[in-house]
């Protein structure tokens, strides 16, 4: 068994972030991902950020993923990459599964940055190939540069969607429609903007995908005008020629592994499902577990950037390694930020509902304290 | 067909620009010949090859190709050097690969023995 000061489970922007905090302060950190190469879902995006300096504002997606690994890098991260957890045991100790061998890591703390997993929707035809995730299309495309088909319809305009929009224009693909079944785009302006400038994509909103259908692959798919109460609109039918169905339908932060070491959760539709009750340094009911990113509430990457660097510094000074005074500025500093990226209308509701998982927390931490008290 | 397989490579993106791709080698899927790159995992070779068929399911015999990308749903998995079960979107090609579709219930069994 391999003892470490911290181990850190998923290298995107948050995991990345919080091991470098670490690093910087010379706590023994090891980051663990599943994957060849860290980054997480950076590495598939090709726009630019916005927001502030320490958000990367003005810095292309898969670039911000390269000078976060080479931070972590220069400060001698211990990168356990093609790393899978298969299991969490008693004392946070995690079973890693590399090739064919599996070793055991116990780390005095343990910071989840698991991101989140697509939601799906099912329909007649969904299991046809050519019906996939919004992920797998950009992994194909902009990872492996190979595109999945010709002619793509887009099921959700989210963020996820019409950022994908417009990833297939840039490489070349034809899009053929995006579908909403709400009666507006949901994604902030700047990327539908994109997306829909060009006039190449019809958008159909209020409308729902009934059907694929192709005999060994997707070759069509029926969509349908949809009413107040979400029922497809009889006599609405469309048919649209395409290859690829690519569901961009939402995401679900990934508990899996937040469960099995007996953080509680709690459902928040806002955040995209079950979430892990943390406190406001990311500590969860757990103790010497922190979370951060899409994990602790499906937001965006520059907020998992931020919370990255907020659970590596609690988790560095649990351990000793920053002064009392010290770790409250530097908190401060972070927690300001965070505040600042959940502004303006599309944040609000996320701050609040971040707000009621912290206070719920705490409720139940107290309450958890005072029988204990009295047994 | 040659000139329709060639048009699914992303070679050059206005933002990725070009790709460093590496060796070109040669796999093998249901017996024919396929082109491929050292590096990408062996989905991204048969989807730039126009085949979206991976496999079969069991009882019913219905297609399935890739589905999430990431090794997750193994939607996507066949037979790999007689192995079965690999997940063709998260392994790596190799110089002669024999890829198969496998669907067959009982030929599954009899590898996995």
């Amino acid at each position: 068994m391999l003892n470490k000061e911290v181990a850190v489970v998923g290298g995107g922007p948050a995991g990345l972030t919080a091991s470098i905090e670490l690093a910087k302060r010379n706590v023994d950190v090891t980051l663990i991902d599943e994957n060849l190469q860290a980054g997480g879902q950076l590495l598939k995006q090709t726009h630019k950020f916005f927001g502030s300096e320490e958000h990367y504002a003005g810095v292309r997606g898969f670039n911000i993923a390269r000078e976060l690994i080479e931070d972590a890098k220069d400060l001698a991260v211990d990168f356990l990459l093609e790393g899978s957890i298969y299991s969490v045991y008693e004392d946070k100790v995690l079973a890693v599964k590399k090739e064919k061998s599996t070793r055991l890591i116990s780390p005095e703390r343990v910071i989840f940055a698991t991101g989140a997993s697509e939601k799906v929707i099912n329909f007649p035809g969904w299991t046809l190939p050519g019906v996939m995730g919004a992920g797998a299309v950009q992994t194909f495309v902009n990872q492996h540069r190979v595109l999945p088909g010709r002619k793509f319809t887009i099921i959700g305009s989210g963020n996820v969607g019409t950022i994908v929009a417009y990833q297939l224009l840039q490489a070349g693909a034809e899009v053929a429609a995006i579908v909403e079944a709400a009666d507006e785009i949901g994604s902030y302006y700047v990327h539908a903007n994109k997306a829909v400038r060009s006039g190449d994509i019809p958008v159909y909103t209020s409308h729902t995908i009934k059907e694929a259908t192709g005999g060994e692959s997707v070759d069509s798919v029926k969509i349908a005008q949809v009413d107040d109460s979400w029922q497809p609109v009889p006599g609405t039918e469309k048919t649209i020629d395409t290859d690829v169905v690519c569901l961009a339908v939402g995401l679900r932060p990934r508990t899996k592994l937040t469960s099995l070491t007996g953080c509680r959760s709690i459902y928040s539709s806002t955040l995209g499902g079950e979430v892990p009750l943390h406190d406001e340094s990311m500590e969860t009911s757990t103790d010497g577990v922190y979370v951060a990113g899409d994990v602790a509430g499906v937001e965006e990457a520059s907020i998992a950037i931020e919370e990255g660097r907020l659970a590596g510094v609690s988790a560095a000074s649990s351990l000793g390694y920053i002064s009392n005074s010290a770790e409250a500025d530097q908190k401060e500093e972070i927690r300001g930020r965070l505040e600042l990226l959940r502004g303006g209308k599309y944040g609000e509701e996320r701050a609040e509902e971040k707000e009621r998982i912290r206070s719920i927390f705490n409720e139940r931490l107290t309450r958890r304290e005072s029988s204990t008290v009295r047994r | 067909m040659e000139e329709k397989k060639q048009d699914l490579r992303v070679n050059n993106h206005p933002i990725l620009k070009g790709k460093s791709a590496g060796d070109k080698i040669t796999i093998t899927v249901e017996g024919e010949e396929i082109e491929a790159y050292e590096g990408e995992p062996i989905a991204a070779a048969l989807l730039a090859a126009d085949i979206t068929v991976f496999r079969r399911t069991k009882k019913r015999q219905d297609p399935r190709g890739p589905f999430c990308g990431i090794g997750l749903c193994t939607d996507c998995v066949m037979k790999v050097n007689g192995e079965p079960n690999v997940r063709t979107c998260i392994t790596p090609v190799e110089d002669g690969m024999v890829v198969e579709k496998q669907g067959d219930d009982r030929e599954v069994r009899k590898n996995a023995k």
